[in-house]
């Protein structure tokens, strides 16, 4: 794909890796904010091909992660309501709220749909003028303003029957609680470069400021993440802690104006929860009070529902560097790839499922992060002469 | 800070789910903890392609599929299609050359009968293209809303070659593996059509019936290890079965796996795997490392294997587990999916 392709070249991330290996003289560990970073650091095999001395913690900004138990009750109430039709991105249908998911209130004969764009959901609403089309929103700045869009869309329109049931969050006031912990391990942020499209660089300044570490603004396919990787080790090398914008094809300092105009107009930002951090000050949105006729939980009603978390898992504390997979009690025991306890042993890229197949792949010790640990899985094939010759990616 | 609690997806299921029929770890869930152990023998036998018996001194590879997607008409084919190739590819996994099919239709209440026409003149033409005779059928009307316009079953038979042992428990370290051609293309198709979703080029199916390339391809050698039609859970879902059935490891080599663009650029934008992506005309083969040459020159001069190319290997170590060397050196372990991929929000 064009544009894709070209940050994909193995021999220019060579030589970024080579620059990565000669710039680092100590262990750093280094946070990746956002999931879709996570994604391709694992889809790619980056972490590694890093020196041993940098450690990649995979830092919550997951949006399916961090909506909070509460609110997920509040979405498999909503949608086993009869008249509903409870419109939501694919992988949030997987999410267990208390005792079940929105794929078995589907099962259980709830009209759940699972849409591309929330624009998708206000179209069904038109379609189905006597039913309550609710539309799940969560995420981080990325997915707010399509969301927010949709709602003034709804109110222009006239559309009534359409209502958003919202849980939307922001990246800085996350940075700013994960490095306020006395046990923070980050020494670095490679921040989401999306987020930063939207929003701009402004907030970040302060952060790396007042907590004395580098921000360097990354986007997500390999070579955009190894030069995130390399800027920030020559910031921490150098004693340095400045926001750099390593993402320039898509993020200018000022951002979106139109985006941020439409959060403004639709949203207003609120204290918001996130799962396994707890409640962050002014750390997300929630529609305001104009448009609280679209607001799903005040035109449901959904209060005093009986959340129940479960105590086991403990992976908010890997998330935020503050413990290994396999330091806690509950890996590769009661919690694996097959049997999850947390969301980071849900599917290969979370960090427990990675230290999990690693230490399989890995017949050596356990506790190694997977850098240090994971064998190169064969070494290279045999020759086979016909190999690649004439393949379609040859 | 609070004790972090994140999703888990609920694996004990008092209900069905769509995951159970998608080809991953809960399809296999359904079957060992519910089927198998109401029909008896062994597990393995119920999770093949198709099952073999003997009768007389015939080997009759016997095997049956459904068929309920929607839209009823895609690019590139029909549910009447997928009716005749679904079914004559899941025998041609044995070996066998599919010779007659039944073909059971239940139909919903509404309908119109010129869709049913439409349907029925595509599975007749899919037959004859893939040399297969339609013997006998059965057909049940549903009440309206009580179906998808039009489902059916089909159940077919065909003779296995003397010499021919198609198994993964033959599998060996050292075996190459080919896959036919560009992989993700049907799944990427229904999708485009279901979901109203367009990705600059027109991605049409690759429902085809692929007894002929194994034909070709037996020719060769007899000796072919392990034949898999990678339809629901992708080239993924099959691996991770002949990994874990065979006791090895797989080893691919993602460069070399073959993407249409168009497929790779669906799936960037919609946050899926291509290796998790549905084909309708593609076959995995475990081909003893002597043979791979000869095979894969055999498969290249076949239509249906225009595209084939080499993508890996089995090995030693890390049995039963699929490893992807990937185009920057790192790897990454290819698990078995869940259940149906969903897109990603991020």
């Amino acid at each position: 794909m064009k544009y894709i392709d070209e940050f994909q070249n193995p021999d220019l991330a060579g030589r970024l890796l080579d620059e990565i290996r000669a710039t680092v003289t100590r262990p750093w560990a280094l946070m990746e904010v956002c999931g879709g970073q996570t994604h391709s650091i694992i889809r790619h095999g980056i972490d590694q091909l890093l020196p041993p001395e940098i450690e990649l913690i995979h830092g919550p900004g997951c949006p399916v992660c961090v909506t909070p138990l509460e609110m997920i009750d509040k979405a498999l109430e909503i949608a086993s309501r009869p008249g509903v039709i409870f419109c939501s991105f694919g992988d949030m249908l997987r999410v267990p709220g208390t005792g079940r998911d929105l794929f078995q209130v589907r099962g259980q004969g709830g009209d759940v749909r699972v849409v591309y764009s929330p624009l998708d959901a206000l179209r069904i609403a038109e379609q189905n003028p006597d039913r309550e089309v609710v539309f799940f929103g969560i995420g981080f700045e990325t997915t707010a303003p399509p969301n927010a869009m949709t709602v003034h869309q709804a109110r222009k329109r006239n559309i009534r029957n359409f209502s958003l049931l919202v849980s939307h969050v922001r990246v800085p006031p996350a940075i700013d609680a994960i490095m306020r912990s006395p046990e923070c391990r980050v020494q670095g942020f490679l921040a989401a470069g999306h987020v930063c499209s939207v929003m701009g660089t402004a907030e970040y300044p302060e952060l790396a400021r007042r907590h004395q570490v580098p921000i360097v603004v990354t986007g997500f396919e390999p070579l955009d993440i190894l030069e995130g990787v390399r800027r920030t080790v020559l910031q921490l090398e150098r004693g340095e802690h400045t926001v750099e914008n390593a993402y320039q094809r898509a993020v200018t300092a000022e951002g979106n104006p139109a985006a941020q105009a439409m959060l403004s107009d639709v949203f207003e930002v609120a204290d918001r929860a996130w799962r396994g951090i707890g409640v962050i000050p002014d750390s997300g949105w929630r529609l305001s009070a104009r448009y609280r006729d679209h607001d799903a939980e005040h035109r449901f009603s959904v209060e005093g529902i009986d959340t129940r978390e479960p105590a086991e898992c403990r992976s908010g504390e890997v998330l935020q560097g503050l413990l290994k997979p396999n330091e806690c009690e509950a890996f590769g025991t009661t919690c694996t790839p097959r049997s999850p306890l947390g969301a980071t042993m849900v599917s290969s890229e979370g960090a427990c499922a990675a230290y999990y197949l690693y230490r399989r792949l890995d017949a050596g010790t356990p506790g190694q992060r997977p850098p240090a640990s994971a064998p190169t899985a064969s070494g290279t094939p045999s020759p086979v002469t016909a190999s690649l010759e004439g393949s379609p990616l040859a | 800070m609070l004790a972090w609690t994140c999703p888990t997806p609920l694996r004990d299921h008092p209900r069905i789910v769509m995951g159970h029929g998608g080809g991953g770890a809960l399809s296999a869930e359904l079957i060992e903890g519910v089927f198998a152990p109401a029909y008896g023998g062994p597990a393995l036998a119920h999770t093949a392609d198709a099952a073999e018996i003997r009768i007389g001194g015939a080997r009759l590879a016997f095997s049956t599929d459904s068929f309920v997607v929607r839209p009823l008409f895609f690019p590139g084919g029909s549910i009447g299609d997928l009716a005749v190739n679904g079914t004559v590819n899941d025998l041609a996994m044995s070996g066998a050359r599919a010779s007659h099919l039944s073909c059971g239709f239940i139909l919903e209440e509404g309908v119109e009968t010129d869709v049913v026409a439409r349907v029925a003149q595509a599975l007749g033409e899919a037959a004859r293209a893939a040399g297969v005779q339609v013997v006998t059928g059965d057909t049940k009307v549903v009440e309206a809303g009580h179906g998808d316009g039009v489902y059916i079953n089909t159940s077919g038979v065909g003779l296995i070659p003397d010499g021919v042992d198609l198994r993964p428990q033959r599998v060996v370290p050292g075996d190459v593996v080919i896959v036919s051609g560009p992989i993700g293309m049907h799944g990427v198709a229904i999708m485009s059509v279901r979901e109203g979703l367009e990705f600059g080029v027109e991605i049409t199916s690759d429902c085809a019936p692929l007894g002929g390339l194994v034909e070709a391809m037996l020719a060769v050698t007899r000796d072919l290890h392990v034949l898999r039609d990678p339809t629901r859970g992708g080239l993924a879902a099959s691996l991770n079965e002949i990994a874990a059935a065979s006791g090895t490891g797989v080893v691919l080599q993602e460069r070399a796996v073959p993407v249409p663009e168009a497929v790779g650029n669906a799936c960037a934008v919609l946050g899926l795997d291509p290796m998790y992506v549905a084909n309708e005309g593609k076959l995995v083969a475990f081909v003893p490392r002597d043979h791979a040459d000869a095979v894969l020159a055999a498969m290249r001069a076949h239509p249906m294997g225009a595209g084939a190319a080499v993508i890996g290997e089995a090995v030693e170590t890390h049995p039963g587990m699929v490893v992807a060397r990937t185009g920057l050196g790192g790897t990454r372990v290819v698990d078995m999916p869940l259940g149906e991929q969903l897109p990603r929000i991020c």
